[in-house]
């Protein structure tokens, strides 16, 4: 069995969740009040705490979202970061996909976006 | 014995619940889909089931990355509402069933569905969400107690849709065989079609989705035979949901009725629907 590659999406598998491991714990533990405290008192101070590559740090204090997909960040995890940041669903879906917020929620609205 | 009564597909978009919550089901994006469910709800508030067996999946709030269980069954007496970093919604607490939980578990294994056991377990939106559609005004209490059922389906390899369909089948032989009467109502929440994340990100498939609103119910084997890449191309990377609510339709008889449906776009990135059946022909 291999995953299927399916162009322009993600699909989240195990290699996926090892390469991620740190990155989507370290997201994970945004859901604690007390956590999400500490982190945006001194992020890079809180990111010491998990095991985290150097193009995963980064991407993180840059907030590199496409980045953090790509380097085993699960979708799941990694928007409770934005959330932190107040950031919403359709933000980051103009992010993935090149358009503004207000651009990604009208093509929601106008029925969504449709391949093939 | 036990029986199941009704079935109710609906999505579990966390929007939907933070509609409610924030008193927004009048604005003009919501509207069209609350005035959708009414029907349902009219429906479902005279006809209150003695427990709920609410299949969902969990959203990286309460099953660890360290260990993913493709199906876990929830024991617990109560079940807290998780924090999802915006909050805990303002719901109140599930009660479980644990001695029918504890005996579906037992049905299960024995009938070779080697399923993960939850003693404790915080619920999200993916359960939240589907009970406040059932119920809006629950006041202190749910209607009735709920057993949740908690499917993979963000990490792949997600259970296949014909192990759901399969799983479904099982579980109506568990509740059946349970001696005391009660009227079970069994939730499949999820979907319909969406994707999060990459440049498909926005991705809805009306043609698919009315397809399996039918199908679920006069052909759901046609729904269980497709594979987990299909949902996921014809569906989006989250569409693949949907195959949790074959898992409710196998509970059910060969043949049942559609007492209501609704299908909406958008609720944020997502098409939302319902469908709510009676099990009977």
């Amino acid at each position: 069995m291999t995953k299927p590659e399916i162009p322009g999406t993600y699909l989240f598998g195990i290699e996926d969740s090892r390469q991620g491991f740190a990155l989507n714990s370290f997201c994970a533990s945004l859901t604690s009040v007390d956590d999400r405290k500490r982190f945006l008192d001194d992020e890079a101070a809180y990111l010491g705490r998990y095991e985290l590559t150097a193009e995963q740090r980064q991407a993180v204090l840059d907030r590199d979202w496409v980045t953090m997909l790509d380097l085993g960040g699960s979708i799941f995890y990694v928007y409770k970061l934005a959330m932190v940041d107040g950031k919403s669903m359709q933000y980051l879906g103009g992010v993935f996909t090149g358009m503004t917020t207000e651009e990604f929620q009208a093509a929601l609205e106008a029925g969504g976006r449709h391949f093939g | 014995m036990a029986e199941v009564t009704w079935g109710l597909t609906t999505s579990h978009v966390p929007s939907i619940g933070a509609a409610m919550d924030r008193d927004r089901t009048e604005d003009p994006y919501w509207k069209p889909l609350f005035d959708g469910y009414r029907p349902a709800r009219e429906w479902m508030a005279e006809h209150t089931p003695d427990v709920i067996i609410l299949i969902y999946n969990d959203h990286a709030n309460a099953i660890p990355l360290a260990i993913v269980p493709t199906f876990a069954v929830g024991t617990a007496a109560r079940f807290q509402v998780a924090d999802e970093v915006w909050g805990t919604r303002p719901v109140t607490d599930v009660i479980g069933h644990p001695a029918l939980a504890a005996h579906l578990v037992e049905s299960l294994v024995d009938d070779e569905f080697d399923i993960t056991v939850a003693h404790q377990l915080e619920v999200d939106h993916g359960l939240t969400v589907p009970l406040s559609v059932y119920c809006p005004t629950p006041g202190d209490a749910w209607p009735a107690p709920v057993i949740p059922i908690v499917v993979n389906v963000i990490q792949y390899p997600q259970p296949t849709a014909a192990r759901c369909y399969a799983l479904g089948k099982a579980l109506g032989r568990a509740i059946r065989s349970y001696p005391e009467h009660l009227k079970v109502a069994v939730f499949g929440t999820g979907g319909m079609s969406h994707q999060l994340a990459g440049e498909r990100a926005g991705l809805i498939n009306e043609e698919f989705d009315r397809m399996f609103l039918a199908k679920i119910q006069d052909d759901p084997q046609s729904l269980a035979d497709l594979s987990r890449e299909e949902y996921v191309r014809e569906a989006g990377s989250e569409g693949i949901e949907m195959i949790m609510w074959l898992i409710m339709r196998g509970a059910m008889d060969d043949e049942i009725t559609r007492i209501a449906e609704t299908y909406h776009v958008p609720a944020s990135n997502t098409a939302a629907a319902l469908a709510l059946f009676e099990n009977r022909a």
